[in-house]
């Protein structure tokens, strides 16, 4: 039994996890060691060793949290707090979603339509393709900040500029990865439904579309993960409006680490969870395209 | 124009009614029927809406003139040479100061539609071998001017305040006079935060990944967790790290090594597994050692993995080190700037420092590539790219 698991992935991901948090807990008694020091000499209090450990992962503002801490925050955060008041997790966890899926929704099509258009014109493969990838190199969430400012300046508030932020990010993926796939049908196969007589309609939808939907979800997963940083940076600036980011800027404000961290890793969550569902969208299609498990 | 071929003339001299040689997609007609709506409109505009404006007028009768082309071969130089005329119309028309009408925007509109049939012929004289392959850089060249001119020209032509977007020139003209206080920030973000980071993050990435490539059971439990990582948006740690380190630029490479290293470590251990069996026991009957077959098999069969990975981290290191900046910075660096100069309105400083991100962020991606040719030489996409 032991030696199946070890064997398998689920026993070596849990061996590294654990791994891991023991070296978070040292780096945390470590890292808060000097200001637990100060604060005993100032109240002139002296500490037996492990009372003292205790007291740096119990801090109010720690250099680095333990875990334990970020977990009693994001329970607090997330099931004591009703999700209509703007502490709740869940609150800023839909504030983000929704301009994250949504900026997503636009990157996809956006990207959908300009592959076909580069697969089907020389012109646009000529003179598209070089841009796209310039466009890439341009740190656009590094400016997506001001792009909100100047957006808000004119009127344009709300959810669309942070969806703008995340479509752009969210659109390269999808353009490189469906190139790939509708040029993925070789030349074989396109002289077969050429012989069916077929038009380039029913080749585009009975040959290139299918063959591309692999490609399509590969990079959708990548997609969907670019699209949620592009949100959480783009509500930097938007303080007030809520959202991950702005948590996470807030908590920077005011040295509230653990309410950094607990953002963080309901980020984290979240994008774990997009790129799940994307998974499980990707089967069912499969399934319904009668693809063989 | 001088560049249609003897031959083509040879043959309008014999029929004269003859198609001409390469027949219209049908999108070329859609473009070229469009291009006579829309000069027909800028010579009617420009004769009788308001004062007449006589150069754009001339333009638009010399754009309509090429409604031939459905009659005899047009050569499409002759589309090139009308853009670039049309160009210098528009904008003597702006530098006169007179009032901007209907005929301008209509003119524009005809002139976009002219550079666009242009680049839809040209590819399809390209792909069909009548015109060398060397004229290819053109049509992207052209795309990319031909934004920054219709840019220039709504910006400059509607009166856009230049808060929301201010034209090229001026972000030009900013770049120009700024020129010391960018080369302060490039200093400080760039040859600071961006390549420490980049080199630390990317070289931690490396040699992690061949120090647990020894182990299987290591390399089992950290993949799926470096891919799980890799997915993360790792910027948030950008505030913690700021806390951490101070405001100067360690804080910012340290954001950019954690940025850069996950996908540097799954790049090179998935690398590392991309040699074959076959390959690998071939050095074991050289009796190769495991260094050796580290340097002479797994790595250079892993370089284009890894370069991958090398050029994703450029893109990376520029954006952890600008965001970075955001919170918390001594009064220099690029992200520093972008903040406070949003603050103050001064969206053409803002736009100088977008365009210098822009021509890095490209420089340092392109510079990756030539290595990744140099060193990957004997890769298929590499060899396609040079046939």
């Amino acid at each position: 039994m032991f030696q199946r698991m070890m064997s398998g992935t689920l026993g070596p991901v849990l061996v590294v996890v654990t791994a891991l948090m023991v070296i978070w807990y040292g780096f945390a008694v470590f890292l808060n060691t000097p200001w637990q020091n100060d604060k005993n000499t100032r109240a002139e209090v002296v500490m037996a060793p492990m009372e003292f450990v205790g007291a740096t992962l119990s801090q109010k503002r720690p250099l680095l949290p333990g875990p334990h801490q970020i977990a009693a925050e994001l329970f607090k955060t997330t099931v004591q707090t009703p999700p209509t008041s703007k502490k709740s997790l869940i609150f800023h966890g839909w504030i983000t979603l929704s301009s994250t899926v949504l900026g997503f929704a636009f990157g996809t099509l956006l990207g959908i339509v300009l592959a076909v258009a580069i697969v089907h014109n020389q012109t646009s493969n000529r003179s598209l393709m070089p841009w796209i990838i310039a466009s890439q190199t341009v740190p656009i969430i590094a400016i997506a900040p001001m792009v909100i400012v100047v957006l808000n300046a004119v009127g344009i508030s709300g959810i669309v500029p942070k969806a703008l932020i995340s479509t752009y990010l969210s659109f390269f993926p999808i353009v490189v990865g469906m190139v790939k796939g509708l040029r993925a049908p070789e030349a074989i196969q396109l002289d077969l439904v050429h012989t069916y007589s077929a038009s380039p309609w029913q080749t585009f939808w009975k040959l290139r579309w299918p063959m591309a939907m692999p490609y399509l979800f590969t990079s959708m997963k990548v997609g969907i993960a670019a699209a949620l940083v592009g949100a959480v940076v783009a509500e930097l600036p938007t303080g007030s409006a809520g959202g991950y980011g702005a948590r996470l800027l807030a908590g920077s404000y005011y040295g509230q680490t653990i309410q950094i961290w607990s953002a963080l890793i309901a980020a984290a969550t979240l994008a774990a969870l997009l790129v799940l569902a994307v998974g499980l969208t990707e089967r069912l299609v499969n399934a319904s395209m009668g693809a063989r498990p | 124009m001088s560049a249609q071929s003897p031959s083509a003339r040879n043959e309008t001299s014999q029929s004269e009614t003859r198609w001409p040689r390469q027949p219209f997609t049908p999108l070329q007609l859609a473009i070229g029927l469009a291009v006579a709506l829309f000069s027909l409109g800028t010579l009617a505009a420009g004769l009788t809406v308001g004062t007449p404006n006589y150069p754009i007028a001339l333009f638009g009768a010399l754009a309509l003139a090429t409604v031939a082309r459905f009659w005899w071969p047009v050569s499409f130089w002759l589309d090139f040479a009308l853009f670039l005329y049309g160009t210098g119309i528009l904008f003597s028309a702006l530098g006169a100061g007179g009032e901007i009408g209907s005929s301008f925007w209509l003119a524009l509109a005809t002139l976009w539609l002219l550079a666009w049939l242009f680049a839809e012929r040209l590819s399809q004289a390209i792909a069909g071998g009548s015109a060398s392959a060397r004229f290819g850089f053109i049509v992207p060249t052209l795309f990319g001017i031909s934004i920054l001119l219709v840019w220039e020209l709504i910006t400059r032509g509607a009166g856009i305040p230049t808060i929301l977007l201010p034209p090229p020139s001026m972000i030009f003209d900013r770049i120009m006079n700024s020129w010391p206080i960018l080369l302060a920030d490039f200093r400080q973000t760039i040859l600071k935060a961006v390549l420490v980071g980049y080199v630390l993050g990317s070289g931690a990435g490396f040699l992690v990944a061949i120090a647990i490539d020894r182990s299987p059971f290591l390399k089992r439990g950290l993949l799926p967790l470096g891919n799980f990582v890799a997915a993360l948006p790792i910027i948030g740690i950008a505030p913690i790290m700021v806390m951490w380190f101070g405001f100067d630029w360690q804080s910012k490479a340290a954001v950019v090594i954690v940025m850069t290293f996950f996908p540097m470590l799954v790049s090179t251990i998935a690398g590392l597994n991309a040699s074959g069996h076959i390959e690998r026991d071939l050095m074991r009957t050289y009796a190769a050692g495991y260094f050796s077959t580290l340097l002479r098999l797994r790595l250079p069969a892993a370089a284009p993995m890894i370069f991958n990975a090398l050029k994703i981290n450029t893109t990376l290191a520029l954006i952890g080190a600008i965001v970075a900046e955001f919170f918390g910075t001594p009064t220099v660096g690029m992200g520093f700037r972008i903040s406070t100069e949003v603050g103050r309105m001064n969206v053409d400083m803002v736009w100088a420092e977008i365009a210098m991100a822009a021509v890095v962020g490209s420089a340092f991606y392109g510079l990756v590539t030539l290595i990744e040719r140099a060193v990957t030489f004997w890769h298929p996409t590499v060899r396609d790219g040079r046939a």
